[in-house]
């Protein structure tokens, strides 16, 4: 590497340029992401109503011990969040990946279908949610209608309804991630050597086998991205119930909790903090994951 | 939504796409797809069709009906009613100054990273890079009490703080995007041959020069394909205006759709209209920047 060389042509001037180019994004980054991340951490161990900065009180673990213990939406919520994880993880990833297979072929439309499937992914979660609402509506929604019960005593409210609710959410929220989960397949599959696949065939492998034995094998760099996005996603899900009702009634999820506490009448900081806290320690277990990675192999070369 | 920069993935030298040579006729994959298909735009289309109904004829026939007539005037009505000229203009106030800030910012931290070896090259990208993922409301309540207990002058904000304004919402949009951009932009210019910036350095120039006339004009697709990603990504946040702006005419569109339910109360039609015409600047970027927008979200899959 020409590193030193590099180093040595560099002016005065040059330098100072230098470092403003990197202090300025990186001063952005420090203050505005982790400088309040680590406050976040801090204010999870007081108690503080927000208003007065001489009002902190170091609280030690109390905030976490009645999350806990005594705050009851937030079990339901981490089983929301699993649920959401589990669900985009086995409907809505699969699903896209089914898509990406089935539009790899050489078939006539497939821009047309790529686009149509592709085209929630250009939407706001909050609108998503507006639009299903629509949909979902009790006495008006087109489902009701198609289902034969709008305007019966049978008809569901589906956002409404806590029994059900978390899951017309989780069909929405599907209906946008599996365009975005084809997507990235298509780009994986194309990337794919032909001659594996044609090797495969020589040796007897059908379809299935090709596919799941070569062709997915294959795409382990997109696997691992994808495997990622989904459980950052199940994570940072919030606009979609927060639109619905605010993440309460069956649709609460820890990111949800979290805002609940910081707005609203009786602001509790040291509780909100101590969800964002936990959100944020789980949260770190797949951006570890990633980061290693991708930077990992770098990090050695250097 | 989370964007994470696929890794390198080398274009196949032919794209044999189906098995073999013999053109096969796929009827039980069209079959597949139609019924997804016809499944993936009901909801959409059932927005636009309801927006497209005045609320007369729905009340007299259903909304399952297929009874005319059937024109704009709820679209009309709502973009009035909705005052949807001020939530627009509140989304370009944000998108605008967001987007450009965080491409001018995250190319700058691009180019010293990917063009000069530094011995904190990695730790510093893994911080942007990590800092992208988060969820937001990790940060939420620091970063809204840092807000609330910044004092400006009032001829600055009417809220004496930093809360209510546009700044902190595009302060925070750029923070959290410089961190994708960054990655996307040091990828790209590490692809680019340093033989470039060395015939400059011959020529005398300065690092100001190699970064502005130099390296700058190669990046613009990397450009295009961001800023198109980017003003579409910022455009829907929902989340920081939620957090920071209070006034609820201050509000971009995004955000200010989760009030027009209260607005339009039970006129469904209305908040289909409402909901149509938010889709549109969003479906004109699709239709007009398509190539660009998927460009960005896998970009890093085509270039290492």
């Amino acid at each position: 590497m020409p590193r030193i060389r590099k180093v040595r042509r560099l002016s005065t001037r040059d330098k100072i340029v230098l470092t403003a180019m990197v202090a300025v994004p990186t001063l952005i980054e420090l203050i505005f992401v982790w400088l309040p991340t680590l406050f976040s951490i801090g204010l999870s161990l007081t108690r503080w109503n927000g208003l007065d900065l001489s009002d902190i009180h170091p609280a030690g673990m109390a905030n976490y011990q009645y999350v806990a213990q005594d705050y009851p939406p937030f079990w339901p919520a981490v089983q929301h969040n699993i649920l959401w994880l589990v669900f985009l993880g086995v409907v809505a990833t699969p699903l896209g990946l089914l898509l990406a297979v089935l539009l790899d072929q050489r078939i006539r439309g497939s821009r047309i279908y790529q686009s149509i499937f592709f085209a929630p992914v250009m939407l706001s979660l909050a609108l998503v949610g507006v639009i299903w609402q629509l949909f979902y509506q009790r006495d008006h929604g087109l489902l009701n209608f198609l289902l034969g019960t709008a305007g019966t005593p049978a008809a569901v409210d589906w956002f409404g309804d806590s029994k059900v609710n978390i899951w017309a959410a989780l069909i929405a929220a599907t209906w946008r991630h599996s365009g975005y989960v084809m997507l990235l397949y298509l780009a994986g599959l194309k990337g794919v050597d032909p001659t594996l696949k044609e090797a495969a065939a020589i040796d007897g492998a059908n379809a299935y086998q090709t596919f799941f034995r070569v062709v997915f094998p294959a795409m382990r760099p997109i696997n691992i991205v994808i495997v990622v996005i989904t459980i950052i996603e199940s994570l940072r899900a919030f606009d979609i119930v927060y639109v619905i009702n605010r993440g309460t009634n069956g649709l609460e999820l820890i990111s949800a909790l979290v805002i609940q506490n910081l707005v609203g009448e009786g602001q509790v900081i040291g509780v909100g903090s101590a969800l964002a806290t936990i959100l944020l320690v789980i949260s770190l277990v797949p951006i570890i994951f990633y980061l290693t990675r991708t930077f990992g192999k770098e990090a050695k070369e250097q | 939504m989370t964007v994470i920069a696929a890794p390198p993935v080398k274009e196949a030298p032919t794209d044999t796409g189906g098995d073999g040579s013999r053109p096969k006729r796929h009827f039980a994959t069209h079959l597949v797809l139609i019924v997804l298909a016809i499944m993936w735009l009901l909801p959409l289309g059932w927005s636009v069709y309801t927006a497209l109904r005045p609320i007369a004829s729905t009340n007299q026939y259903g909304y399952f009906s297929i009874a005319g007539p059937y024109n704009f005037d709820n679209f009309v009505a709502a973009w009035n009613q909705g005052g949807f000229s001020k939530y627009f203009m509140n989304s370009a106030l944000i998108t605008v100054p967001s987007v450009v800030l965080t491409l001018f910012l995250s190319s700058l931290m691009a180019f010293a990273v990917s063009r000069v070896n530094w011995k904190f090259n990695i730790t510093l990208l893994i911080l942007f890079t990590a800092g992208n993922l988060l969820p937001p409301q990790v940060l939420a309540a620091p970063l809204f009490q840092m807000f609330k207990h910044l004092n400006l002058p009032y001829w600055f904000s009417d809220s004496g703080t930093l809360l209510n304004t546009y700044i902190s919402v595009i302060a925070v949009d750029t923070a959290f995007q410089i961190g994708f951009c960054t990655f996307v932009l040091s990828n790209y210019m590490k692809a680019l041959s340093s033989d470039l910036t060395e015939a400059a350095l011959v020529d005398g120039a300065g690092i100001w020069r190699q970064y502005w006339s130099v390296i700058m004009p190669l990046c613009r697709p990397a450009f295009a394909a961001l800023a198109t990603l980017e003003v579409i990504f910022i455009y829907n946040d929902f989340f920081w205006p939620l957090l920071f702006i209070q006034s609820g005419d201050r509000l971009p569109v995004t955000t200010a759709i989760n009030n027009l339910q209260g607005v339009f109360l039970s006129n469904y039609n209305l908040l289909a209209a409402g909901a149509t015409i938010t889709v549109i600047p969003t479906l004109v970027i699709y239709l007009v920047l398509q190539r660009q927008f998927v460009a960005g979200l896998t970009l890093g899959s085509s270039k290492g």
